[in-house]
């Protein structure tokens, strides 16, 4: 009996990954980040929405990197030797996203998580999934295949 | 159990190709003995792994297969045009059935049943038996045996008995004496005498005697080396040849010492043999050497030394292609290792570009080594793309199906020819050739080959050939595809075109102008829509795949001798021969097949129209000029023309245009890595590669540019985004 409810209480426990975008906090569930590289150049794309910083090359994988910051509204980043790429895989896809740096990993609880709380933008109702509070600090779980580069519509 | 189930598809699949070559040695007239055993074989093998995996369709079907191959094997039945045409029939519906079994369906049973019908037939007129009395399934049954027990304690035989057992000779009549010696691979193989003397003894009486002599004490010998050798005293039921005894240690040939004599035949009728009775296999010979040795030197006392060396030389060549051993990779992995090398590569040119990068007085050892790497890396890429490769043997015979089929439904009479099928050309290559041969070999059986009638008419050969040559040359991997037939009839393809709008009447066309109708989008020659080939892909169907793997369709024909259809291919597609070139600070790769002709800057006369859009002069052409930077979207406005250099491309449907760029870097070969898997398609854009500073670079797609503006043009084309954003590109 005891021990069952440990088990549903573990279960519901999930890693995330907390990063910063201009000094706000955002968060990714760890089952999705493969790594997490500092910057390196990446080749420019040709009619690629502007969040698209470009291609990197990992280790002979060719991948995009999405500019997370301009990609939630805050604007661009010049990216520098500071800046860190985490290395994530959706679906089967990998993707980079640029953010200012990793804050931390750690264990919350799936079930404490809050909605997002209703504000007008729809952008902010569909890349946040959530959010963590943790002491004074406000994690904002973002909703990784929102954030991702779209297809392009085959006939335009 | 899911791999083992692909284990067996995949290992069909090789069954059904050696089936096939042994059919197509028969239609040649050129099979032996031999031919019809590996048949025989691999029929039983396909028979036996379907029984374990509960394919009763597969096996009843086998069973008769095998029967009717027995009987050529045993010469009950004499090959013959009708024999063959039956086989191959056969072979097709096996090969059906293999299929169907490997996705978990069945055929519909009436399917195969008059091929099955017909096998049986066969057999049981060879056997002169008419009553249906054997049982598709009976030799399934062996499984079902009550255990016997064999007499291995106790009453052993005295050594004297031990040393002249032949002394015992037969005590009635028709009694063989079989010596049986496992060799240590037998077991690990997984078989067990015990097995097979059962199997044995479903055929007749049956005593067991294990020879004791070679048994030494467990601390001197090899305990893992078997001691035992097995001495069976076995009275067949009637008619039961030596063949069915043989058949039962078919399975361990090669891993056994088996000595077979046949005594004095008795009533119930073991005919006496021809040649000296008892073969020994010896350990680790291969089965096909064996075998073919025996029948081959009766042969060749009678016949003059030229026949004999005839008749070995197919021998040789069999067993010097079992004798290669080949192992099961998962294709995943070569792709793995294929990238992994790739990354060698660069990783050895970002090496060598910061050391070019130092102070010359830097070690000469290590550029000494540095080469050296160099050139390893190097044929290690070379010899992990050839795992890749793999022969168009496959592909060719998938296509004599399609020749019979066709020809069938055509009322024509074809044959395949296939010249060259070990070159090697890379998989993915062989499996997306598979449709346009296909459909050209449609093509060339429906509307090149004439009819029987017309061809006696004009004195060819009833039967139509289709020749598939495959071939190496200068890098690329060609094959061309002939037929014998009437060749195009080009007033009428002109005619067709001028219905179909395509040119105008008054238009002036050389013969090859005509021939290259054929490949344009919605030209269909065939007068009605033919069951065969008019399925709504035409010949520009057949140049567009081809062209997406990166090669070239060209056609010859001559009226009244045939046409030949010629696809030139790269030997991979994990590598392109491009140019790099500079736009904007970027690094592009151009690749080189389209490339015509490089200008410098200064080098070209440019004439500029109106808004900014300039034509080259080339020798009296109007060739339109592409700014590569605009067009990517890299800038806005194009730099002036006078210091950029142009490349002249043409498309493959002709078109020429001068692409402009900044400047050209050098020529070299890049390893394609696609962009589609973590992203998306980029317009104007094929692939991207990885140059040796550790950068990517983007393949440009040439066919792209020359989409004329306003038809699907990509370039301003809105880029809509979750949120509904709209990003102009």
């Amino acid at each position: 009996m005891h021990d069952t409810q440990t088990e549903s209480r573990t279960a519901n426990r999930v890693e995330i990954v907390c990063f910063t975008v201009e000094d706000q906090d955002f968060s990714i569930e760890i089952s999705h980040v493969l790594e997490i590289r500092g910057w390196t150049s990446t080749t420019t794309l040709p009619h690629a929405p502007d969040f698209v910083v470009g291609m990197m090359n990992l280790r002979g994988t060719v991948l995009p990197v999405v500019d997370l910051s301009l990609r939630l509204g805050f604007g661009k980043t010049e990216p520098g030797k500071r800046h860190v790429i985490i290395i994530a895989q959706i679906d089967h896809k990998i993707i980079g996203f640029l953010v200012d740096a990793v804050s931390d990993i750690i264990t919350v609880d799936e079930a404490e998580m809050q909605a997002t709380p209703d504000v007008s933008s729809s952008r902010t109702q569909a890349f946040i999934r959530g959010v963590h509070s943790l002491d004074d600090k406000l994690v904002r779980a973002i909703d990784v295949r929102e954030v991702l580069p779209r297809e392009a519509p085959l006939s335009a | 159990m899911n791999d083992l189930n692909q284990m067996f598809f995949q290992e069909c699949d090789d069954l059904l190709e050696q089936l096939s070559s042994g059919l197509n040695e028969l239609e040649a007239g050129a099979g032996d003995d031999e031919t019809v055993n590996s048949m025989f074989r691999a029929v039983h093998s396909m028979k036996g792994g379907a029984g374990a995996f509960g394919l009763d369709q597969m096996v009843s079907f086998a069973h008769a297969f095998e029967n009717v191959l027995d009987d050529i094997r045993s010469q009950r039945l004499t090959v013959g045009d009708n024999v063959v045409n039956l086989l191959l029939t056969a072979s097709d519906h096996l090969a059906d059935l293999v299929e169907s079994a490997s996705q978990g369906a069945e055929l519909p049973p009436d399917q195969g049943a008059s091929i099955l019908s017909d096998l049986k037939h066969v057999s049981n007129a060879a056997n002169g038996t008419s009553d249906n009395a054997e049982e598709p399934a009976e030799e399934i049954d062996e499984a079902d045996f009550q255990p016997t027990f064999l007499a291995l304690d106790g009453d052993l035989p005295s050594l004297d008995e031990m040393g002249a057992p032949e002394d015992d000779g037969p005590e009635e009549g028709g009694t063989v004496e079989i010596r049986f010696k496992a060799s240590p691979q037998l077991f690990a193989n997984g078989h067990d005498p015990a097995i097979l003397f059962r199997s044995l003894e479903s055929l007749g009486k049956l005593e067991v005697e294990a020879d004791l002599t070679e048994l030494t004490p467990l601390r001197d010998g090899a305990w893992s080396d078997p001691a035992l050798r097995w001495i069976l005293t076995f009275s067949p039921d009637d008619s039961v040849d030596e063949a069915a005894i043989r058949e039962v240690f078919e399975f361990v040939e090669g891993l056994c010492e088996l000595e077979i004599s046949m005594a004095s035949a008795g009533p119930g009728g073991l005919p006496p043999l021809p040649a000296p009775s008892d073969i020994q296999l010896l350990p680790n010979a291969l089965a096909e050497d064996t075998v073919t040795a025996t029948p081959a030197a009766p042969r060749s006392g009678g016949a003059p030394a030229p026949n004999q060396t005839d008749a070995a030389a197919p021998a040789a060549v069999r067993s010097s292609s079992s004798r290669t051993s080949t192992i099961r990779v998962d294709l995943d992995r070569v792709d793995r290792l294929i990238n992994l090398v790739g990354e060698l590569v660069i990783a050895e040119a970002m090496l060598r570009q910061s050391m070019d990068e130092m102070p010359s007085s830097a070690n000469s050892g290590v550029d000494e080594a540095m080469s050296q790497l160099k050139t390893l890396s190097g044929a290690i890429q070379e010899s992990v793309m050839a795992i890749r490769a793999q022969p168009v043997r496959s592909l060719f015979q998938r296509m004599s199906r399609i020749v019979r089929e066709t020809a069938r439904e055509a009322g024509k009479s074809a044959r395949l020819v296939t010249v060259g099928d070990a070159t090697e050309v890379d998989k993915t290559v062989t499996e997306r050739l598979v449709e346009p041969l296909t459909h050209m070999i449609r093509n060339a059986i429906d509307h090149g080959l004439e009819t029987p009638e017309a061809r006696r008419a004009a004195g060819k050969n009833e039967r139509g050939t289709v020749t598939l040559e495959a071939s190496h040359r200068s890098g690329r991997v060609v094959i061309v595809i002939k037929d014998d037939g009437a060749g195009i009839n080009r007033e009428k393809v002109r005619q067709i075109a001028i219905e179909k709008g395509l040119i105008r009447p008054e238009d002036d066309l050389g013969d090859a102008d005509i021939d290259n109708l054929l490949f344009r989008p919605g030209f269909s020659t065939a007068g009605e829509i033919s069951n065969l080939s008019g399925r709504g892909v035409g010949m520009d169907v057949v140049r567009n795949e081809i062209q997406s793997l990166g090669g070239r369709v060209s056609l010859q024909s001559v009226p009244g001798r045939g046409t030949s259809v010629t696809v030139s291919l790269p030997l991979t597609l994990a590598v392109l021969e491009g140019m790099v070139v500079k736009i904007a600070d970027q690094s592009l790769i151009v690749p080189t097949l389209p490339l015509r002709e490089m200008l410098q800057p200064g080098q070209a006369k440019v004439h500029t129209l109106c808004d900014g859009d300039s034509v080259l002069a080339l020798n009296g052409e109007m060739v339109p000029i592409k700014d590569l930077g605009t067009a990517l979207g890299f800038r806005s406005t194009p730099v002036s023309l006078g210091n950029q250099s142009l490349l002249l491309i043409e498309g493959d449907s002709g078109q020429r245009y001068a692409l402009a760029v900044d400047g050209i870097a050098e020529q070299r070969e890049v390893v394609i890595k696609g962009l589609e898997q973590n992203y998306q398609k980029i317009p104007g854009i094929a692939a991207a590669t990885i140059l040796g500073d550790g950068k990517i670079a983007l393949i440009v797609d040439t066919d792209q540019m020359i989409a004329p503006p306003g038809q699907g043009g990509w370039v301003d084309r809105a880029w809509p985004d979750a949120t509904g954003d709209v990003h102009h590109a």
